[in-house]
Formats: C-alpha cells, structure tokens, sequence
C-alpha cells in the first residue's frame, strides 16, 4: 500500500472521528457528574437541523453553529430538568430525547423548507470552509509529487475545518479542566459521591446541571459539524448512530478524555477503511464488503466484552441526588 | 373524553374524504424518498404534470421502512385509488402479491422485474446501459487524468446494470481508462446517506478521479457537491441534476421516470397491464442533459461522438452489453 494512500484514510479518519470526539467528550462530562446520557445523538440531530436552517437563511454558518448549539442546550435542559430536578430515569429522559429530535427535526424541516425533511445546500459563508495551513499543498497532484513530510503536513495536517482541530484542543482542555481545577474536581465528585459534595456546601444540582449544559454546548458543534461542514445541508437521521458509537467509545475509554481521543479515532479510522477499501484481498481471501461495513460494530461488542478490562462507572452515575429522606 | 371524541371525529373524517375521492391514482414513493433530486422527484415531477394538466389530483405515500410497502399499498388499494404507480424495484416482490386480492385495480411499477406478471401489473423498466453508455463517453472525453469514477447506491443488479453501461462507454473513448467504481452500501439506507457519498467522492478523487458518475438516488447530493467543491467534473442521475451546481455537472443521465408515470396516470384505469415496457434510447425513455448549466462544459467533440453513438444503438449497430445479460460486466469488474 502507498504511502500516500495511508495518509489519505488517515485524513479521512480525521475527518469522521471529529463528531464522535466532541459527542464523546460531551457525554464525558455528562456521565462524569453523574448523569447518563443516552439523548447524545438526538441532541446532534437538532443542533445539525438548527445549523443548518439558520446558517441558511442568515448566510453566516457562526450564526448558524450558535442557533445549533441553542437547540442542542434545550434538549440539554429537558434532561436536565426531567432527571435532576424531578429526579426522573436518566436513560428514559435521554430516549425520550432521542426520539423527539428524530421525530421533530423533520417536521420542521418538511414545514420551512418543504423539501422532504431537509434543508437546502448551504453555499459560500453559510458553511465551514476547510483550513489551509500556511504552505500546505492544496491539490492533489501536487501532493502526490511531494516529499513525505510535505504530504503529512498538507494532507493530513492541513485542510480540515476548524471545529477539527477545535475538538483536538478540547482533548487536553478537557483533561486539564477535570483534573487540575477545582470545578473538575468537584465535577467529578459530584458523580462519585455527590453526599460529600453537599456536606461540603456545594449544590450538587447545580454541578450537575453545569455539566450537563458543557454537554449541550459540545453536543451542538458535533451536530453542527455534521450538517455545516462534513456535509452542506441538512437530511433526515443523518447522525446515523454516530451518538450511540461515542458512548461505546466513552466506555472504552473508560470515561478519560485522553483516551476518549484514541477510541474515537480507532471508530473513524475503521470507518474511513469501510470507505476507502469497499472489498480488498488480504492473502488470496477476499474480504467482503459487508463485513468491512460491520467492523466497527463487531469491535465495538469485542472491545464492551472485556478486552479493556473492567470499565467501571462514575459510582453514582444514573442515580438522582436525594438531599434528605 | 372530549379528546377521546375529537380523535374520533378526526378519523370519521378521514375516513369520509377517502372514500369520496374515488379513482384517483396514487404513487408510492420507494426509500430513497419524494426530494431526493433523483429518482424518486422524476416520479413526483411526472405526477405533478398531469395534475396540472387534468386538474386532477393524486395520493402518494413517502415510504418511512420496508415494513410499509404492504401496507400503503392495501391502504390504497381499499381506498379505490386506480391507478397505483409504485417507484423503486423492492416493491414489486410485494405488489405481485396484493395485486393479485385486488383484481379490479391496476398497479404500474417502474424498474421492477416479476417472473410472472399478473394481469392487472405493469412493469415499466428502462434501458439505463445505453444511456449510461453515452455519459461514461463523455466523462471520458471530459477527464484529463484518464480516471474516472463511478458511485452506484444500494449494490444491486439494477445499479451494476448503469455502472456497466459507464465503463463500456468510457473505454470506448479511451480503451486504457482507469474506472473506479464504489457502492454505498448493501442495505436501502445507501439511497439517502450524502455523508458517504462525500467521503466515497473524497477516495475516489484521491485515487486520480476527475469525472464521476453518481447513480445513488439521494446520496448522490453528497457526492455531487463534494465534486463541486474539490472542482472536478460529476454526472447526475434520473433527473436533470445539472442545475444542482450550474457550470460543475458535466451532464446527467436522464431516465425518464416522469414521462413513465405521466403516462400511466394519463392512461388512468384504461392502462394497459399484464406485461412489461422497456424504454431505452429509441423511446427517449433515457437520455443525456443538455441545458445552459452545462452549455461550456460540453464540447462540439463530445456532441459528435454522443449523437454518433446515439444513432448506432438505436440503428442496432452498437450493441451496449446488459449487466442482465449473464450477470457480469465486460468492461468492470464489481
């Protein structure tokens, strides 16, 4: 295999992990007070759907990507406010999410725009342009005749959108905010043992509800990411499972941010290969193209069935904070 | 209870404006759905026309699972709709059954296949090689890396049926092509994912591609604009597509699904049924865009040489082999 093609596949990984990413980190921040959060991808879903109307008709995709995070913080209150409010089921709230956006996004669509559930192709400013680094190679002719280390800077280095590398920084932002800063570890002891948090004097809903609005926020640039700039419109289920994938990836990387980012890109790298390789001949047997397409899948169930070892969960996750009996 | 009464009022009510609206004929979209630009908005567009210009009007169910095919179809058919015009080939399996409990209505299916037609079935399909033929010709008149692609949707007969028609076309201009061909998937979700259209447009333009042919219903928007935006060429399907991105579509391949389904309604319970139409090149049933939007991107050369090898296959001189013919393709392997 070319060295050339590799870095192709690579580019492309880094191109379908970024939503899985910043869903990922989403529900890390979610799970990681205590909150489980199985709406991920019915809050991409509005945010990608919002996005792309406002982005449409307004013809600025940052007006666009803010009305997406918007509709992604409503969804986020609901189940903010059904399971830390009402101290109602987590995962009922987070389905019931899921079905809403599904069910809704359409709708609204169909009724703006009437074109069958889906927004018109944005163009010009209303989407994300990719990035080119300063003396990166834009065509592909031109790379194919570079030198190695000019074909990994403009090929994959180069040439992403911004929300790309947006979501690599939030990797060690999040890190640093979990884990060396008062807030982070407050978050954390919120979904561990939200009693101690209390007797402290913090307001454990309060954390919660923080942590679950952070989710908002990264679940609306993952939606809008897809609809914005992977694509240039809006269809229907067009998260295509991609929220149920980052929570198998949160719990492979057993809810830590660093290794959230290697499971996020082992599921885009797989992906991108599903692509790129449709059927390819690996010692005289051909590998179908169906069992290419599973492959995420099949990992993923590999992976949940004990090949990282034990992942164990925030200890009061999924359980709502009674303050006194 | 007043709720309880409203839902029921609202149904009695349905109920009433359905069986008051006797003999108007349905369509039933297949998965892909009514706007994807392509397939399914030929037969909508087809639909329109004669409403327009009967002044009638038509039903028409936009198909949400498989599980649904059945079911609109009896729903339409109790409902006295006459006739029942069914897009997609998936359905036919399914309408060769009910067609056959409800012997007083007429149901038209276009690109389906049935070993054996009932009396009361049309099966319209089209000859998508020939017109295939003449757009793979153009792409490779049109590509200057000598690579061309091909994107089809569900993997299909039907789909390897216009991916093989292409790349003997394309190797008739340039018998040292290089084709690249890629499927979207296997399941029908392949009619309506833009997102892997993209990323497949992305490999096939990494892989030296500057033409590529798209035949995958809605996800076919996804790959059109991805060509649009990397600045090569693509080609449209079903409908005119060239408009999508004026100046960037090469052309499209026409298939003339609303001039089937026109004519079907038009017909009205008068249709002829019990057997199969096959219209292909000679019956304008398919056929190669030409419109302002791709006014520059066509040459004088390419005209020639598509109006040339037009006359030859409608004369019998060229014979386009069929993907049908004995299940594989001389010119691509899939």
């Amino acid at each position: 295999m070319e060295f050339l093609t590799i870095l192709q596949v690579l580019d492309s990984t880094m191109r379908l992990a970024t939503p899985l990413l910043l869903a990922c980190l989403a529900g890390l921040y979610s799970e990681r007070a205590g909150i489980f959060d199985i709406g991920l991808e019915g809050k991409m879903l509005a945010a990608a759907l919002l996005s792309a109307a406002v982005a449409f008709s307004v013809g600025n995709v940052w007006i666009g990507m803010l009305a997406g995070i918007g509709a992604s913080l409503v969804l986020s209150l609901i189940h903010g406010v059904a399971s830390i409010s009402f101290r109602g089921n987590q995962l009922i709230s987070g389905v019931a999410i899921n079905f809403l956006a599904s069910g809704l996004t359409v709708l609204i669509a169909q009724d703006w725009f009437a074109q069958g559930g889906r927004t018109p192709s944005l163009v010009g400013a209303a989407r994300f342009e990719p990035i080119t680094l300063p003396g990166a190679l834009t065509s592909v002719r031109e790379i194919s005749q570079a030198g190695p280390v000019m074909q990994i800077y403009s090929e994959l280095l180069s040439g992403h959108t911004v929300i790309v590398y947006l979501a690599l920084l939030l990797v060690p932002l999040t890190w640093w905010g979990l884990f060396r800063t008062r807030f982070g570890l407050r978050l954390r002891a919120v979904g561990e043992n939200p009693a101690a948090v209390d007797t402290a004097g913090v307001s454990v809903k309060g954390m919660r509800f923080a942590a679950v609005m952070i989710c908002g926020v990264l679940c609306g640039i993952a939606g809008a990411y897809l609809a914005t700039a992977l694509q240039a419109q809006f269809v229907k289920e067009m998260t295509a499972g991609r929220g149920f994938i980052a929570l198998a990836a949160l719990i492979f990387a057993k809810w830590r941010p660093v290794q959230a980012l290697y499971a996020c890109l082992l599921f885009g790298l797989l992906q991108a290969i599903a692509v790129r390789f449709q059927s390819f001949e690996l010692g005289g047997i051909t590998i179908p193209v169906q069992f290419m397409e599973a492959l995420p899948y099949i990992l993923t169930v590999v992976i949940l069935a004990g090949f990282v070892g034990k992942a164990i969960p925030p200890r009061a996750g999924g359980e709502p904070y009674v303050k006194e009996r | 209870m007043s709720l309880m009464q409203k839902f029921l009022g609202g149904a009695a009510a349905l109920a009433l404006s359905a069986s008051a609206a006797l003999a108007e004929p349905a369509l039933i979209y297949d998965l892909g759905g009514k706007f994807d630009k392509s397939f399914n908005e030929a037969a909508f567009n087809g639909a329109e026309k004669w409403a327009k210009e009967t002044g009638g009007s038509y039903r028409e169910i936009e198909l949400q699972s498989e599980a649904q095919r059945e079911q609109a179809l009896r729903r339409f058919a109790e409902a006295g709709a006459n006739p029942i015009v069914t897009t997609g080939f998936a359905i036919a399996s399914t309408l060769d059954e009910v067609a056959r409990d409800y012997p007083e209505t007429k149901f038209v299916n276009i690109d389906g296949w049935l070993p054996e037609i009932p009396a009361n079935v049309a099966l319209i399909s089209f000859q998508e090689h020939q017109g295939s033929y003449l757009v793979g010709m153009m792409a490779a008149m049109a590509s200057k890396t000598n690579t061309v692609g091909f994107i089809g949707g569900m993997d299909i007969p039907l789909i390897r049926h216009f991916g093989c028609g292409y790349a003997q076309g394309a190797k008739a201009v340039n018998p040292d092509i290089n084709i690249v061909a890629n499927m979207t998937g296997t399941t029908p979700t392949a009619w309506n994912d833009p997102v892997k259209g993209s990323e497949l447009a992305k490999a096939q333009i990494s892989q030296g591609a500057d033409v590529i042919y798209a035949a995958a219903g809605g996800t076919g928007v996804g790959v059109l604009q991805t060509a649009a935006d990397e600045g090569i060429l693509s080609i449209g399907v079903d409908s005119n597509q060239n408009h999508l991105h004026s100046g960037k579509v090469l052309t499209s391949m026409l298939k003339r699904v609303d001039v089937a389904v026109y004519n079907s309604m038009k017909a009205g319970t008068a249709l002829e049924t019990g057997g199969s139409t096959v219209l292909g090149l000679a019956e304008e049933g398919v056929g190669v865009a030409m419109d302002s939007h791709n006014a520059a991107l066509v040459s004088d050369e390419m005209k020639a040489a598509v109006e040339a090898a037009r006359a030859k296959i409608i004369a019998g001189e060229l014979d386009v082999v069929s993907y049908y013919a004995n299940d594989s393709c001389p010119a691509l392997s899939f």
